[in-house]
């Protein structure tokens, strides 16, 4: 099987796998990275976002050849040690979670959307993100956004 | 949940408390006196009584509900309930219930840290494995768990606590009322403290405290009734929480299984030699279900399932489609004799349809299952671990079934059947190793377990602005009771003198009721069996549907008597609780202010598990085909509020499933096969379809007891925005999800 190397979290890493399989199976099979979540093996439900060199990605729609030579970001690289994300922090801060299974996606897609807007981020910015909340928190996704806005 | 040994498993294991040392426990939880027989009077006295002929019981919700169902049949079990102290001075308490995202493991952390004066950060909840000797205490269901808990828990924290203070007392020759318990500790005078950690195991020893064990009143409460952020929430925003999909299992396969085309289908034959020599392949195996495909990778046991060569004989509906099994069931609610006609009065009878809905939670069902030995261990996120524990050892004729509870990436309602895990054991019996089973979307969506469709049938007559009599009857596909729930319904009702009803009767008899003053009020539950489906109780159960069906024939009263729907409900809810929440809404929501053009408001009431429940909604159907809830007001009453920001979290997903099922999602049966798979044509609201308003209040306690919250928030908003579509676009929407 081809060998491909690319970045996680900052560290250099080497896999040994096929050359179609989604790089969401890559990081959570073969490299036990599970942050990054199955929900549709699609891109509908967006669980499995990640970034790729800082742009959004849903990883079960990345071939493993395409992570080749790039720099992954998922939920586990996101804090700086203990100092959480100014994200990850509003997220606490307004207790967004219920289940949990979808927000390390939730969380990757909102880091994305406010390194591109900053704090000039609107509600209807916010309004066309498509990540899917089985558990229903967008009230609280939407105010956990414009909070760290204030704080990036 | 204990986590499997594991050659990558690092060394903060998410329970936490693996490799604490058990230093003892200082309290189980007492047997409460509860009688285990109701002595009902009056109107719920002649319910109860069999009468000839007679099909619907009037409703007895308000007088006996679900939650005191589940109370009577937990009691006796309680005393099995343990508080372990360890030597790093956390307490600990297993849970015989499972964490679905609902807040059920954080509002025992509070309990537990109110009564003992603990920390709440050394309160530990982990979820408990399957225990049989807990009998009917092992159900997650009904929004029961904070009311079936709320007395032992705090009553067994209570006598800790006292024992803790006693023994602090000896410890240090003082007296003991001038000790108490705080920051997980005992303080005494002069500013001494023991940890709980040091005074645990003379603690255990105290036979008779020196000070009452009586649960604090809440007036007293420093931590209960103020809002706590989810104890897992640091966990979850650092992907560190882990659920059954995240085990790491050494030697094992992943497979996914090849289902039928249609519902109910069943396997001829299967042929796998053009699969057998591809990387990856790790077996297959002919399960109850259809045929598992064993690989290394998840995505390679998807690929070779796709390429699996099966034959299959058709299920037993594929002469039905949706629309035939509306008209069976619009059948069902119309053939039975009308009770009431009313001669000199109005009279209204409308019939509404509710397609079937999927509980899609967003992790697929999965579960990890190692077979060998004449024993079986199982991971699984289970609603009814027991019942998981007798279907496998059944399926797989192994009486030695271990059943590990893992946390849920959401339920809804779906983790009542257990199905991946028996799956996962059938395969790792056939082909002797560890499984890690999964299904995929598409499976879970055409394969997994609905919400049943359903028809009302609401007859209400009425004169000068009041109604004299109400008559609902639901005809639905039947829930499927089958899982342990129903024998804890079944037995403990029919124990209790309620009735000899089936399952799905009784449920339905204890849990829904009409919270207005509508004269002779009748309501019934008539079940369709339909082969192939497969059905289960979905949030909220019967009355997310109930109350849409009823909300709308409110409206349409209250605008033939010329009144608005507000104050009409007002002026008719039964109870004060009700109108209190309602003028709330009404007044913080801005009831009855001008809209434009194809927007309009909608509002609702709700009355379950001992809660209350009032939701004001705006709407803009200015594009019907695209309706968007733009604000919404919950006023919520839940009796005795423990966690307001659990409660509030509860109601907005209550919120999401309303604004999902009521506009646009829904599923769509083909001839005899399920139409949709993912959350592409499974249409999940997303962001852009919640409102950029909204403003969830919690009321005050109005009670001493804890309602119910889990379910509450689906009818009663579903009933507002069903509303709201009607008064924006001048239709009466009779068919939901509206644009399906």
């Amino acid at each position: 099987m081809p060998k491909y190397e690319f970045t996680v979290n900052g560290k250099d890493v080497e896999v040994d796998v096929p050359a179609e399989m989604p790089l969401l199976w890559v990081l959570r099979d073969e490299l036990r990275i599970t942050g990054p979540k199955y929900g549709c093996g699609v891109g509908v439900c967006r669980a499995c976002t990640c970034l790729q060199d800082d742009e959004e990605v849903q990883t079960c729609m990345v071939k493993a050849e395409d992570a080749d030579g790039t720099e992954i970001t998922t939920i586990e690289g996101l804090a700086d040690d203990d100092e959480l994300h100014p994200v990850q922090q509003a997220w606490i801060d307004r207790d967004v979670p219920q289940c949990g299974f979808c927000q390390p996606g939730q969380i990757m897609t909102a880091v994305a959307l406010l390194n591109e807007k900053g704090d000039d981020v609107t509600d209807a910015d916010i309004d066309k993100i498509e990540n899917v909340c089985r558990c229903g928190t967008y009230g609280r996704i939407r105010q956990a956004i414009k909070q760290a806005a204030e704080n990036m | 949940m204990v986590h499997p040994a594991t050659d990558h498993e690092d060394a903060a294991p998410a329970s936490g408390t693996r490799r604490r040392r058990f230093l003892t426990y200082v309290a189980a939880a007492p047997m409460l006196t509860i009688a285990g027989k109701f002595v009902l009077e009056g109107e719920a006295a002649a319910a109860a009584g069999p009468v000839a002929g007679q099909l619907p019981l009037p409703p007895v919700s308000g007088l006996v509900d679900f939650g005191d169902i589940m109370e009577i049949a937990t009691a006796p079990t309680m005393e099995l309930m343990k508080l372990e102290f360890t030597t790093d001075n956390k307490v600990r308490f297993e849970l015989p219930r499972l964490e679905v995202g609902q807040g059920l493991n954080t509002a025992v952390v509070m309990m537990l840290a109110e009564e003992l004066g603990a920390r709440t950060s050394d309160v530990v909840v982990e979820l408990s494995d399957a225990r049989p000797e807990l009998l009917f205490n092992q159900f997650t269901a009904a929004s029961s768990s904070v009311r079936t808990f709320w007395k032992p828990l705090r009553q067994m924290a209570a006598t800790a606590r006292a024992r803790l203070i006693t023994a602090a007392a000896k410890k240090w020759s003082v007296s003991a009322n001038s000790l108490t318990a705080q920051g997980s500790g005992i303080v005494g005078p002069g500013g001494r403290k023991a940890t709980f950690a040091e005074l645990a195991k003379d603690a255990a020893k105290v036979v008779i405290p020196s000070v009452p064990a009586t649960p604090k009143k809440a007036s007293e409460f420093k931590v209960l009734g103020k809002g706590m952020t989810r104890s897992d929430a640091r966990a979850i925003v650092t992907g560190k929480a882990h659920y059954v999909s995240d085990l790491k299992i050494p030697n094992s396969v992943v497979a996914v299984v090849v289902r039928p085309p249609t519902l109910g289908g069943e396997l001829v034959s299967y042929d796998d030699s053009a699969i057998r020599n591809v990387a990856g392949f790790k077996g297959t195996a002919e399960i109850s279900s259809g045929v598992a495909v064993c690989a290394e990778y998840t995505w390679q046991a998807m690929e070779l399932a796709k390429k699996l060569q099966v034959t299959w004989k058709s299920g037993p509906i594929t002469d039905m489609s949706s629309a035939d099994i509306q008209a069976k069931l619009a059948d069902m609610a119309g053939s039975l004799d009308d009770s009431v006609n009313d001669d000199d009065g109005d009279e209204i009878d409308e019939g509404f349809d509710f397609a079937f809905v999927s509980h899609a939670p967003m992790e697929v069902n999965y579960a990890v299952a190692d077979v060998k030995d004449g024993r079986a261990e199982v991971w699984v996120p289970a609603q009814s671990p027991q019942d998981a524990q007798k279907d496998i050892a059944a399926k797989i004729g192994v009486l030695d079934v271990k059943v590990h509870v893992t946390r849920a990436g959401g339920s809804f309602g779906r983790h009542l059947f257990h199905d991946a895990a028996i799956e996962a054991a059938e395969v790792s019996k056939a082909i002797g190793k560890p499984v890690k089973l999964m299904w995929t979307r598409n499976d879970d969506t055409r394969h997994g377990r609905m919400r049943p469709a359903s028809h009302h049938r609401v007859k209400a007559s009425y004169r000068a602005g009041k109604v004299r009599s109400w008559t609902h009857k639901m005809a639905s596909v039947a829930t499927d009771f089958t899982h342990g729930l129903g024998d804890l319904i079944t037995s403990t009702a029919v124990e209790s003198g309620i009735g000899k009803l089936p399952a799905a009767q009784l449920y339905f008899n204890l849990t829904q009721s009409v919270p207005y003053e509508f004269g002779t009020t009748t309501i019934s539950l008539h079940d369709l069996d339909l082969d192939g489906v497969n059905t289960g109780s979905w949030r909220s159960v019967h009355s997310g549907t109930f109350r849409v069906a009823e909300d709308l024939v409110v409206d349409e009263i209250a605008a033939k008597a010329g009144s608005d729907p507000a104050n009409f409900r007002l002026e008719n809810a039964k109870s004060d609780r009700a109108k209190a929440v309602l003028q709330k809404a009404m007044k913080g929501g801005n009831w009855g202010r001008q809209m434009p053009k194809g927007h309009a408001q909608g509002i609702s009431l709700h009355e379950e598990f001992k809660s209350i429940a009032a939701c004001l909604v705006e709407i803009n159907a200015s594009d019907p085909k695209k309706p968007r809830v733009t604000k919404a007001y919950i006023v919520v009453d839940a009796g005795q509020p423990l966690n307001p920001k659990g409660i509030e979290a509860q109601m907005m997903g209550g919120l999401t499933d309303a604004i999902s099922t009521i506009l646009q999602a829904g599923i769509h049966i083909d001839n005899g096969a399920v139409r949709e798979g993912s959350y592409g044509d499974f249409y999940w609201a997303r962001q852009g379809n919640t409102p950029p308003e909204l403003q969830i209040d919690v009321m005050p306690a109005t009670t001493d007891e804890p309602g119910g919250v889990g379910e509450l928030g689906v009818p009663v908003c579903g009933g507002a925005i069903a509303c709201a579509y009607a008064r924006a676009t001048g239709t009466k929407p009779r068919s939901f999800p509206i644009n399906f």
